[in-house]
């Protein structure tokens, strides 16, 4: 087995001597990505601070490359290890080149004097994260986005074997937030960059991680390789939800199941059913829903969201049984939502559900407007 | 990948400040009650030793009031301006405040309450308290309010609670000092108001020699700091990353300013606004905050400030000469307000 690089024995993390939290044991190897997820409070940043030496140990200790973290001279930490921080950067009259220059402070001379070499470094950096173009650009003038992404080039420029960032895609939009943690990816991968993170993002965190630690109020829940640690289940003790769901495979979020007696049954099927299940939820009006095929990508969107799911085994016609447990729950609702489903093939007794509803004489939806129509 | 480099910006301010500080030595000893010309001045202050062993002629009262009032004034104008706009600079960078500087912060008024303790207390005893013992005084003083203000530091992160506390401290002292004055004799009171006023006159080479004595080597430990200062603008966490002592960094950021505004305090007694107004000015200029150009540039042009001040004091209204400190307000309040007005909403 390869040897750690980064290893937490039996840390004790908190403030003024008192743990918050207590026996962390983790480590990791060259160029892996850690990520810490974990609800609001629960000492993420603890940890992050604690390992950056920003807060003394309460107990415990960290070793980088096999030497402990706690003898190590502060210049030869700063050209191995250098973090990206949540702290707000509001230099005045300072470009982005002269904060990414800043990341070569362990490196320059008694004037923080840059060579060609550093320049040159600053450069790459910037290069690196795609903000070449704003280098003369005012610090303070920029995007969150472009903040985040000369810090992370200032990480870069210090040239450092492992980087700590603490929840480094905050107030950033999608679109950086993917851009990120590509960069991040790629420095992990190509350059066997070391990176230990907090995401607040699970989804992301998941792509993104060779490792997860999940970090609860009592302390680490779980760690491991994200499909281990990762599951519908964990993830709902994990932040302790107990309304909305997690579905660890999509990496998607849904908001709590409308309560209540359901009078609305969804006829849906590949992925058509979707918009309305949503629809019906930020409405507040219970449902039904069915006959979904077990592969059917909606299900993982209907399985929380309607009171429940008539699903039927994929590959195979629809059994009757099935047809008429649904034919039983359209009894007992007033109305039917035609989701626009093809009807044909495999999919006839979706159909054959809907002839039934309208033979019943219920009231048949299709369409959103109608919905929204009949909601109002 | 091309970075522009405004290296010729920072040639061209340095150029143009050390023009003029030439300019404003030159004006300020040729202006005053009794004008001397600019040739006359050349000779009596490249020629002094020939001139005074005879060999060469010259005006003697002219060569008096040069090397007598005007110099000394004007140099000691020079050494404490620049010492108080580069402890202006120390302080915002503690502080990450941009109106941060030793009058704001009660070290001035600290200063000026020891003083009067020291001039009551001792008037009893004797008619004229020795200068050494008033700047030593101030000096305490100075250090004394600024410790307060540390203490409290130690326990309260947020800087601009830590700025309210040291306008609370300098009405503590004010009003202490102004409780004190209840109970001076009239000519104490005399000499306290005109020191509170601040002022250059009366300076001594000795005066000048001292100050120069712990200015400049205060100075140039402060230069010697540029870079940690650099790394230290990005904050704590980023600057303690990089490698930076910041416990150690921040005592010693704050031992230097309080050197430099306290020995201000002492010999020319609280000026206000030089603190503050001139490191902007020299932002503004430089259009950058790299301490390694600001802390000589806010020196030299503290320096230049505070001579144009004096000057302006002496001669608008002579023969009335007024205190520099009323000078350096009314130039320095608006350039402040100016300059807080002008800044972009974002950032305050």
């Amino acid at each position: 087995m390869e040897k750690s690089y980064f290893e937490l024995r039996d840390l004790s993390v908190g403030y003024g001597g008192r743990p918050i939290l207590s026996h962390i044991s983790l480590d990791i190897r060259r160029g892996e990505i850690m990520t810490l997820v974990g609800p609001n409070g629960s000492g993420k940043s603890t940890i992050l601070k604690t390992v950056t030496r920003r807060l003394p140990a309460v107990s415990g200790e960290v070793f980088l490359d096999g030497e402990a973290l706690r003898s190590m001279d502060a210049k030869r930490l700063a050209s191995k290890m250098a973090v990206v921080l949540t702290d707000r950067v509001r230099p005045e009259l300072t470009t982005c080149f002269d904060i990414v220059a800043a990341g070569r402070y362990p490196y320059t001379g008694c004037f923080g004097l840059l060579t060609r070499r550093d320049r040159e470094i600053v450069g790459e950096a910037l290069a690196r994260v795609n903000a070449a173009d704003i280098a003369d650009r005012d610090f303070t003038d920029l995007s969150d986005g472009q903040r985040q992404r000369v810090l992370l080039a200032r990480a870069i420029a210090q040239e450092p074997e492992i980087v700590v960032l603490d929840e480094p895609t905050s107030y950033l939009d999608i679109r950086h937030k993917i851009e990120l943690l590509e960069i991040l990816r790629s420095m992990a991968k190509e350059r066997g960059v070391t990176i230990l993170m907090s995401l607040h993002e699970i989804d992301l965190a998941s792509k993104v991680s060779d490792k997860i630690v999940c970090v609860s109020h009592d302390g680490i829940s779980a760690s491991g390789a994200p499909e281990e640690v990762f599951s519908d289940e964990s993830v709902r003790r994990l932040y302790g939800l107990e309304r909305g769901s997690y579905n660890a495979a999509l990496g998607s979020v849904e908001l709590a199941r409308p309560e209540g007696v359901p009078n609305v049954f969804v006829v849906g099927g590949g992925g058509y059913g979707i918009p309305f299940y949503r629809g019906l939820q930020k409405a507040g009006v219970p449902f039904y829903a069915g006959i979904l095929f077990q592969n059917d990508v909606e299900l993982a969107v209907a399985t929380p969201l309607a009171a429940s799911v008539i699903t039927a085994t994929a590959f195979e016609p629809v059994a009757l049984s099935k047809l008429s447990e649904a034919q039983a729950l359209i009894d007992s609702c007033d109305t039917v939502i035609d989701s626009g489903c093809p009807t044909q093939g495999a999919n006839r007794a979706n159909g054959e559900l809907l002839t039934y509803a309208r033979a019943r004489g219920k009231r048949v939806l299709s369409g959103h407007l109608e919905l929204k129509e009949a909601l109002l | 990948m091309k970075v522009k480099l405004n290296t010729a910006r920072y040639c061209a301010v340095f150029i143009s400040l050390a023009a003029l500080f030439v300019l404003t030595v030159i004006w300020s000893i040729n202006s005053g009650s009794v004008t001397i010309p600019v040739r006359e001045i050349w000779r009596i202050i490249f020629f002094k030793g020939a001139i005074e062993r005879g060999e060469l002629k010259a005006d003697l009262s002219a060569f008096n009031i040069i090397w007598k009032i005007r110099l000394p004034r004007l140099m000691l104008a020079a050494v404490l301006g620049g010492a108080l706009s580069l402890s202006g600079f120390l302080l915002q960078t503690f502080f990450r405040n941009p109106i941060a500087g030793p009058f704001v912060l009660g070290i001035s008024s600290g200063a000026k309450m020891f003083l009067a303790i020291v001039t009551i207390a001792l008037s009893a005893w004797m008619p004229t308290v020795p200068v050494a013992v008033t700047v030593t005084a101030a000096f305490l003083g100075s250090m004394l309010s600024m410790m307060f203000a540390l203490l409290f530091g130690g326990r309260i992160k947020n800087m601009s609670t830590l700025l309210v506390i040291g306008i609370m401290i300098s009405y503590i002292c004010s009003a202490v000092t102004d409780f004190l004055i209840n109970f001076a004799k009239e000519a104490d009171i005399v000499n306290l108001t005109h020191w509170s006023m601040g002022s250059f006159s009366a300076a001594s080479w000795r005066d000048v020699k001292l100050s120069a004595l712990i200015v400049l080597p205060t100075v140039f430990c402060v230069f010697l700091l540029s870079k940690p200062i650099s790394a230290y603008a990005l904050g704590e966490g980023y600057a303690q990353s990089l490698g930076v002592n910041v416990k150690r960094f921040r005592v010693l950021l704050i031992l230097l300013s309080s050197v430099l505004s306290a020995c201000v305090t002492a010999f020319a007694g609280p000026i206000s606004f030089v603190g503050i107004a001139v490191p902007h000015i020299c932002r503004v200029l430089l259009k950058s905050s790299k301490p390694i150009l600001m802390i000589p540039v806010s020196f030299l042009c503290g320096a230049v400030f505070c001579m144009v001040c004096d000057l302006l004091a002496r001669t608008v209204f002579s023969p009335t000469e007024l205190s520099v400190g009323t000078v350096t307000s009314a130039i320095g309040a608006p350039i402040v307000i100016w300059l807080m007005a002008s800044r972009r909403r974002d950032e305050t």
